[in-house]
């Protein structure tokens, strides 16, 4: 600070305290609500401090969205896309940074052309796709007008043969939220900073590229791995539409797709109390992750979102 | 001239020598293990990202009827129809008010709220950590908080506004609804435009700032006229994001919310992707929706790329 100034101090510390009331006041409501019986959620005005229903509204919103099913869900997609990606990035930041191959810059820029087309755009042929992960297969023989001839020979469709129905599965929840590169790109950047001089000695010292990869990459990542994992967590519990399409079995869904059955549809049965339990436990995992790594936290969004 | 350091070399005759992006102490190997390495990543790229966009583009120029018994080549008749139709041209207007009054709020706050962080020095952390809380949030949480607050019949914040004598109703009042998913999009994101420009500020040299205090600036003027310009790119960055959120992140708020009503007050595009896809089962019409909105994603990624390619420090 250059010079003293009390009075804009001050208003600065009005402004950030009305910042964090921003945040808060939802927050709190949310808890008011969530402790109150269903019969005091609907008093007009709401009551401003909290009734004693919060821990058996917990409870009843847990068994009425599943939670304990549906939390196990949201944990795996969460881990899977995080992890998935992760892996699959470090090996391919790998392979277009310390390989001179033919095809490099061929592979360079189709990784390139992947970066940040959100899922919800190509939806529906992604969902069909997913659905008929043999898809491709089937042009081919579309194309080539074997359909016809397929079927003359087998007596079966050639759709109904090839099909390898991927929804309601982990995987189909989470391998198209995986397919976008900007892990690899955060990868790519780091590696580029790495002294050549690691590579080289090496080398020398007769080490294979995996080898490399293993004991002297991997570790001199593992601060861009924890945070780029800690971001993609937070995307993987987050996420709504692909989960959405995926809810047609129950069990299969996460927590966020859940809740939002405990949204009241209409004024006549306005369970609120139970409503907001439930969004006060499906924030509170990602929001545990953030206080207690944010240090982290800040350097993988800083780091991914260049 | 002597090589700079950051830069690649050059050889006599100007050209690089060697690829860009690659490391100088590569393994030159041939293309067995490399091909190994990139093949997870290109196997999901291929099915769950080429392959789709490929078939989004064909079936944009498709006709099919609800069966898919009967499909005709139709060249752009799929684009021309929707530009014609006064629906798709509405949720355009409505996604661009939206989106746009979305980014003036959350740039706004953040500018504001990132100023007060760089200039008190007690708590600082504790206001950090706080603002930063919906980063967490989910968008559809987030959507379900604000519809609470706002929910004409329980809503504390509703009661409030019709105690002064708004009749606000969001599931009847197409603006009102318009208003309470623009509320809840903001809210969302100011978190991400705050870390960013705290970031950023601190990252303002002292020395330019204690230059321009000797001549007599104060810490307003200083920030506009120094902090926030250096910022620039920040911001540009940060208004390219929030396009990007507004589009297609916002989706879950408005399926968990209003479902694109009252009356379509708040269909913005990518619902209208999904509702038309999905519920109408109207493939061609979709798919050239989603090719539009592909296009619209693409160029705010070269946009940004633009802007900030030159920064990143590709020095090995």
């Amino acid at each position: 600070m250059v010079e003293r100034a009390p009075v804009l101090d001050t208003i600065c510390h009005a402004i950030l305290i009305a910042g964090a009331l921003l945040v808060c006041v939802p927050l709190y409501f949310a808890f008011v609500a969530g402790s109150l019986t269903i019969a005091e959620v609907q008093k007009v005005p709401l009551p401003w401090l909290p009734g004693d229903q919060f821990v058996a509204n917990l409870q009843a919103a847990w068994v009425k969205a599943d939670f304990g099913r549906t939390f196990l869900n949201s944990i795996l997609v969460a881990v899977g896309i995080a992890a998935g990606k992760i892996a699959v990035s470090l090996l391919s930041a790998f392979a277009i940074t310390y390989f001179r191959f033919r095809y490099r810059m061929l592979a360079f820029w189709l990784i390139f052309m992947s970066l940040m087309l959100p899922i919800e755009v190509r939806i529906v042929p992604t969902f069909e796709a997913v659905a008929n992960a043999a898809l491709p297969l089937q042009w081919l023989a579309d194309a080539l007008h074997v359909s016809g001839l397929w079927k003359w020979i087998s007596g079966h469709d050639v759709a109904i043969a090839l099909e390898w129905n991927m929804v309601n599965t982990y995987p189909g929840l989470i391998l198209p939220l995986i397919a976008s590169a900007t892990a690899t790109f955060l990868f790519r950047q780091f590696f580029l900073t790495v002294p050549d001089e690691l590579c080289e000695a090496a080398r020398l010292d007769g080490a294979s590229p995996l080898r490399f990869f293993w004991s002297i990459l991997l570790p001199l990542s593992v601060s861009n791995i924890v945070a780029l994992a800690i971001i993609l967590f937070l995307f993987g519990w987050n996420q709504y539409l692909w989960p959405l399409l995926f809810t047609t079995d129950k069990d299969m869904a996460t927590a966020v797709i859940a809740l939002k059955n405990l949204i009241p549809r209409s004024d006549n049965e306005p369970a609120w109390n139970i409503a907001m339990s439930g969004a006060l436990l499906t924030m509170l995992p990602p929001t545990l992750v953030i206080l207690l790594l944010q240090r982290w936290f800040l350097k993988g969004l800083i780091d991914s979102s260049k | 001239m002597t090589p700079r350091p950051g830069k690649a070399r050059t050889l006599k005759h100007g050209r690089p020598d060697r690829e860009p992006g690659l490391k100088r102490a590569n393994f030159g190997h041939g293309p067995g293990l490399p091909t190994l390495l990139l093949l997870p990543q290109f196997l999901i790229l291929v099915f769950f990202f080429f392959i789709p966009s490929l078939r989004a583009l064909m079936q944009s120029v498709l006709l099919s009827d609800p069966f898919g018994n009967n499909v005709h080549f139709v060249w752009f008749d799929n684009f021309t129809a929707l530009f014609a139709n006064g629906e798709y041209r509405q949720s355009i207007v409505t996604t661009l008010w939206f989106t746009v009054a979305q980014n003036v709020i959350t740039l706004a706050v953040a500018v504001v709220l990132a100023f007060a962080t760089d200039r008190v020095v007690r708590a600082r952390s504790v206001y950090r950590t706080v603002i930063l809380l919906p980063y967490a949030i989910a968008p559809a949480i987030a959507g379900i908080l604000w519809a609470f607050l706002f929910n004409p019949v329980v809503g504390p914040l509703a009661h409030m506004l019709h105690a002064l004598g708004i009749g606000w109703d969001p599931n009847r009042n197409p603006s009102d609804a318009l208003r309470l998913v623009i509320m809840a999009a903001s809210w969302k994101h100011i978190c991400y435009n705050y870390i960013f420009l705290a970031v950023g500020l601190l990252a303002v040299p002292a020395s330019l700032m204690e230059a321009a205090a000797v001549d007599g600036a104060g810490p307003i003027r200083r920030f506009f006229l120094i902090a926030l310009p250096m910022l620039g790119p920040t911001v540009f960055f940060l208004a390219v994001m929030n396009f990007i959120y507004g589009f297609f992140e916002t989706f879950a708020i408005i399926d968990a919310v209003t479902h694109g009503g009252p009356a379509g007050a708040t269909n913005i595009l990518v619902y209208k992707v999904y509702v038309d896809g999905f519920v109408n089962l109207d493939l061609g019409s979709s798919a050239a929706q989603s090719v539009l909105l592909m296009t619209f994603a693409l160029i705010c990624t070269l946009l940004q790329f633009r802007y900030f390619d030159h920064k990143v420090n590709y020095g090995v």
